[in-house]
């Protein structure tokens, strides 16, 4: 379990676009650097992230060693009526992990 | 004019220290301003769920004794370190901070530089941020921590003083020297890719010019960190800060 | 300022020059970069016969970068909600040539991602948007990427 911050307006406008920004704790480890012995660090990094609303994808994203470390994310989301917004993702090892926050719609 | 350069320099640091803000690019100033995309806020948040989190033989947390950290902490970062008149030694906050926990709630120190540690100090330091560092203490410790700012050291015979008084502002290999402030300690830094505080900070720079590092709960460590707070008087308290 | 041509707009023996760079590739381990080349067949793969324009989609990172490890990225689509299928970025030199691929679902709003890459080296950064009525549309940026002076 990594620590995620999850911004979410607290009430947002029916039908209205609304902004979410996303922080999640995570070193991924590329996979390219090298420890004090010269032995390569292996990747370890969190490879996909599905955001849903209400049961309905928003996105589904791969990530890959390039998305730079304690990812951090900015999108935006439609929502027709109050419901959850829901963060879902996974590393390399299968480890997968969710984040809720409520949305009201008015 | 050349030669002029680092008189004015030094006259331009004792009338207005300037934040490593300043010197930051606009994405880095832009990453530090929103606490929803600081990176930092991910270790102030640890540091808020350890606040509460109860230690040691008696089971108590940090809130047990100082109640609610935005009321008890409000200004403590901005007049840390201090110094301890019994020790006659100045004191920083991470080591007052680890110094409550072993002595206060006898328990198992946090390991220096882990997520609990930083993200304590980040949450307390946080309650300090916009406010101007005050540090109560003159004379001879202070002496002490300028003469350490001041003597060279290391292969490359190097002093902080070199860089970040006389060149500060100047490039080193494409960056800018920053005057280097600790005002916004325990801070992400990009090429970390983590948070990190002012001693891991003073280490690579020590290791930089190939000297020795000072050991982390060293009298001189203390002794730089005092002076660095003294010299940084009329900057604001920036914590969690970004730097590149 | 070098652009990113596709695979497809380039004079015929880029083919040759691309197996030859491959093979290459395959007999020197621990090669460190990626190239132009293997983003262009990575695109030619992404948009087949499709048409590529300039336009559309931009993709904002800033031409100095102050250190690789950590760039803001902002790829956003001069489209309505619901008109863009997905979004594709790559970076010509880094590692591995992909960044990151988002496929946007029905509760997308605004057509835009916000995200900080790492970048290992100078060079362009391409973003390709792909629209639900099968038009492709591209933006690059050519970045100098500087380091910290004083290493951890």
């Amino acid at each position: 379990m990594v620590r995620v911050l999850l911004n979410v307006p607290k009430q947002v406008r029916k039908g209205e676009p609304f902004d979410v920004k996303l922080l999640i704790s995570h070193p991924m480890e590329s996979g390219q650097r090298r420890d004090a012995m010269g032995l390569a660090i292996p990747r370890d990094i969190i490879n996909r992230l599905i955001c849903t609303f209400d049961g309905a994808e928003v996105f589904r994203m791969d990530l890959f060693p390039a998305i730079a470390a304690n990812p951090f994310l900015a999108f935006s989301v439609v929502a027709e009526r109050s419901g959850t917004l829901t963060i879902a993702f996974v590393d390399d090892h299968g480890v997968e992990q969710t984040e809720t926050s409520a949305v009201e719609a008015v | 004019m050349k030669r002029l350069l680092p008189l004015f320099l030094l006259c331009t640091i004792a009338a207005a220290p300037r934040s490593g803000y300043d010197d930051a690019s606009a994405e880095t100033r832009a990453m530090q301003d929103d606490d929803s995309a600081n990176p930092g806020f991910l270790w102030v948040r640890e540091g808020e769920a350890q606040w509460s989190k109860p230690a040691g033989p008696q089971v108590k947390s940090c809130a047990s004794c100082h109640g609610d950290a935005p009321v008890s902490m409000r200004g403590v970062a901005a007049r840390y370190p201090i110094v301890d008149r019994t020790l006659n030694r100045p004191l920083t906050l991470d080591q007052r901070i680890a110094q409550c926990r072993t002595e206060r709630q006898q328990a198992e120190p946090l390991p220096s530089e882990s997520d609990a540690a930083l993200g304590l100090a980040a949450y307390v330091g946080l309650q300090s941020r916009g406010m101007p560092v005050r540090i109560n203490a003159a004379g001879a410790v202070v002496e002490a921590g300028r003469r350490l700012f001041e003597t060279r050291m290391g292969q490359l015979n190097l002093s902080c003083a070199q860089c970040h008084d006389d060149r500060a502002g100047l490039k080193l290999a494409g960056a800018v020297i920053p005057q280097g402030h600790p005002n916004g300690y325990p801070e992400y830094r990009l090429e970390w890719q983590t948070m990190g505080s002012l001693n891991r900070r003073l280490r690579n720079c020590m290791v930089g010019v190939r000297a020795e590092p000072f050991p982390p709960d060293s009298r001189e460590m203390a002794e730089l960190a005092l002076f660095l707070a003294v010299r940084a008087e009329g900057l604001n308290v920036e914590t969690p800060a970004v730097r590149p | 300022m070098t652009t990113v041509v596709p695979a497809f707009h380039r004079p015929a023996d880029t083919r040759r020059r691309f197996l030859l760079t491959a093979a290459a590739g395959t007999m020197l381990p621990g090669i460190a970069a990626a190239s132009p080349i293997q983003v262009a067949v990575l695109i030619r793969r992404l948009v087949g016969d499709a048409q590529l324009d300039r336009g559309r989609v931009k993709l904002d990172l800033p031409v100095l970068v102050e250190n690789g490890n950590t760039v803001a990225m902002t790829v956003s689509v001069d489209a309505p909600p619901g008109t863009v299928e997905s979004l594709h970025v790559f970076a010509e030199a880094n590692p591995q040539p992909e960044v990151l691929r988002l496929v946007f679902g029905p509760r997308s709003g605004v057509p835009r991602i916000q995200a900080r890459i790492r970048l290992a080296t100078s060079q362009t950064v391409v973003a390709i948007a792909r629209m639900h009525d099968g038009t492709f549309w591209q933006d690059s940026v050519d970045l100098l990427v500087t380091l910290a002076a004083c290493i951890d």
